[in-house]
């Protein structure tokens, strides 16, 4: 990112680099979905609306910010819904079995890790292509939560832990707070420390990044380790939101997750994106979503847009390389 | 292979297909396992089941022999048994829901191929998108509810026999050799090979590659109409999640079988060995009364078990 805004390879006159213009029309784009949507809906723009808005899209930023720095090495997570189901219920069961939310959530995100891992290792080690490895595993969490959790239905937790999704603090949602935390923490350590930058490198050009001496196996683990604990972090505010833990849990959320990423300009093809970037995606997403429950369109029509804006996003992406 | 490398006994492995163990090895222990697994009527119902899924594997081989992927076939599948549903119960007509099934599947399949092709977007972000929109439009048209009142025309198709033998083992080897004959004696199979192989020099040989691997995703989308209309007289309704997740099935068969994802080296007798283990280990599980879900588990780590053993030996060789 940094390597890229080189001052030679700005426009003269125009001292923007092509990233801070992106995110400049990203910017435009929630300007305006607001915009179009107050003039459109008068439950738009009402405090509860925004911050309900704000409230979903932390979810999907949780999910998307960890994904993004898979992105970045120019692979791809495809197990993080399924990873949230996992964790979400074994939270949930070491909740009601020692009634302590703190060991519950701690049990979330080692699940999550954990999990993050085992894709890591299978990427970084066994050289397996990273759609396929967490493809797989997609099918394999499914199956062990499916089966531990038997139909069932975990629900009922004490009124703290519960907080941490559907509580407010000065007027706003708890998440938001998380949200904010985590988009500082993960912009300070994408943009500002060594491993951050080599992640970048990784995904620019994964032959040179080797040559230079980045350790790149251990960083694709640790990236693939962050997704999954990110994915365990949604799982916790999931499940304090939502009450109760099922199987099918998080299934729906990995496209609108990997969505997310790439409307915030992260590349598939590795070495471009940010934090930011998706905390943009997330919005933007979120606001479209938002938009077609006040305008009442079938909820149905929700994976087809979904889907729809996943290929534009990546579309866009080609266009703007194929120029450069 | 080099003389060298044989002191690993996994490098050994090649000579006997790694499918062909599994298959053999799953097929031993079922039949330890569960009285009813060795019994003829059992052993027809494997494969009549396995029928659905070969019909995906087949075409699945060809496209992940062009280094590419199909996310999308489940929920297409599942779209087009749906539209099938709605035109059979309203026409009373196999052949325009057959048409109306085809026509889906070719839609998407081309969407799909244009995708990947056209605007050089990786496959299975294309395909994952295309599944999401498969998805919602087959919510869309059913309005979340399942299509009933199939004809038991409709029916006969996956529970009659034709020449004593069950309709769908003969509609499953027909179209094993038809692939058979594209992939191996057509220029158009030679194609498909060099598109995952070496595309520069179809195009150094003039060849339109791009329209081919539009063609190739085509085929899927095809197959995934055929597979609709066994999966909706298999189930007796249209059904908005008939299919869902069936693609991951064919992948693993596919996997299995021992296409490897890229340099397009592809094996279509491995991929029914591959279909028929998937086709077993569910079968066999059903038996001894596992649930469906530790069954997805079982193929999930079985996919990783053959790709580990895959990774290895193209490091070592």
């Amino acid at each position: 990112m940094s390597i890229a805004s080189d001052a030679a390879t700005r426009p003269i006159g125009l001292h923007l680099s092509r990233e801070t213009q992106q995110l400049a029309y990203r910017l435009l784009a929630v300007a305006l979905l607001c915009l179009a949507l107050s003039i459109a809906t008068e439950a738009f723009f009402t405090a509860n609306n925004i911050l309900n808005v704000l409230r979903q899209a932390s979810l999907l930023f949780f999910l998307a910010s960890g994904l993004t720095l898979v992105i970045l090495t120019g692979g791809l997570d495809l197990s993080v819904g399924a990873n949230i189901g996992l964790s979400a219920c074994f939270a949930a069961t070491v909740i009601k079995a020692t009634g302590s939310p703190a060991l519950g959530t701690l049990t979330g995100l080692a699940t999550g890790l954990a999990i993050g891992i085992c894709n890591g290792l299978m990427v970084a080690k066994l050289r397996i292509p990273s759609f396929i490895a967490t493809y797989g595993m997609l099918w394999v969490l499914h199956g062990i939560t499916y089966y531990y959790m038997a139909g069932e239905t975990i629900h009922g937790f004490p009124p703290g832990f519960r907080q941490i999704g559907s509580g407010y603090f000065l007027g706003v949602p708890i998440p938001v707070y998380l949200m904010l935390a985590f988009l500082l923490a993960g912009t300070i350590f994408a943009q500002r420390t060594i491993w951050g930058q080599q992640i970048y490198a990784i995904g620019a050009n994964p032959v040179a990044a080797r040559l230079t001496g980045i350790p790149v196996d251990r960083r694709l683990i640790l990236v693939y380790a962050f997704s999954g604990a990110m994915a365990g972090v949604a799982s916790i505010v999931f499940l304090a939101r939502l009450n109760s833990a099922e199987g099918d849990i998080g299934e729906a959320m990995t496209l609108p997750a990997i969505a997310a990423a790439l409307i915030g300009g992260a590349s598939l093809f590795g070495g471009v994106g940010s934090v930011f970037g998706t905390f943009i995606g997330a919005l933007i997403l979120t606001l479209v979503l938002n938009g077609m429950n006040l305008l009442a369109v079938n909820a149905n029509w929700q994976p087809l847009v979904t889907g729809l804006i996943v290929i534009l996003a990546v579309w866009f992406d080609m266009v703007g390389r194929r120029r450069t | 292979m080099t003389d060298q490398a044989v002191s690993s006994p996994l490098l050994r492995l090649p000579a006997v297909p790694g499918v062909a163990v599994a298959l053999a090895g799953l097929s031993l222990l079922f039949a330890l396992a569960s009285p009813g697994f060795l019994t003829a009527g059992n052993l027809s119902n494997v494969l009549v089941q396995s029928v659905i899924l070969l019909l995906l594997a087949l075409p699945m081989t060809l496209i992940i022999m062009t280094e590419g992927l199909d996310l999308s076939m489940g929920a297409v599948l599942t779209l087009a048994s749906l539209v099938l549903a709605l035109i059979v119960v309203a026409t009373q007509s196999l052949a325009l829901g057959l048409i109306g099934a085809l026509a889906v599947g070719l839609a998407f399949g081309l969407v799909n191929g244009w995708l990947i092709a056209g605007l050089s977007i990786p496959p299975f972000v294309a395909t994952l998108g295309t599944l999401g929109a498969a998805q919602g439009l087959a919510l869309v048209v059913s309005d979340g509810q399942s299509v009933v009142g199939i004809p038991r025309f409709v029916r006969l198709v996956y529970s009659g026999e034709t020449f004593g033998i069950p309709t769908p083992i003969l509609i499953g080897a027909g179209f094993y050799a038809l692939f058979h004959v594209l992939l191996y004696h057509t220029r158009f199979g030679t194609y498909v090979c060099a598109l995952g192989g070496n595309r520069d020099a179809l195009t150094l040989a003039g060849v339109a590659w791009k329209r081919l691997l539009v063609a190739v995703y085509m085929l899927g989308g095809a197959m995934a109409g055929v597979a609709a209309l066994l999966m909706t007289a298999r189930i007796n309704a249209g059904h908005p999640t008939a299919a869902i997740g069936l693609e991951f099935d064919a992948i693993a068969a596919v996997a299995l079988g021992g296409t490897s994802f890229d340099k397009g080296n592809g094996w279509l007798f491995g991929t029914l060995l591959g279909v028929l283990t998937v086709g077993v280990l569910r079968n066999g599980l059903n038996l001894m009364a596992v649930p469906s879900s530790v069954q997805v588990a079982c193929i999930g780590a079985l996919v990783i078990a053959a790709l580990l053993v895959d990774s290895l030996r193209s490091t070592r060789s």
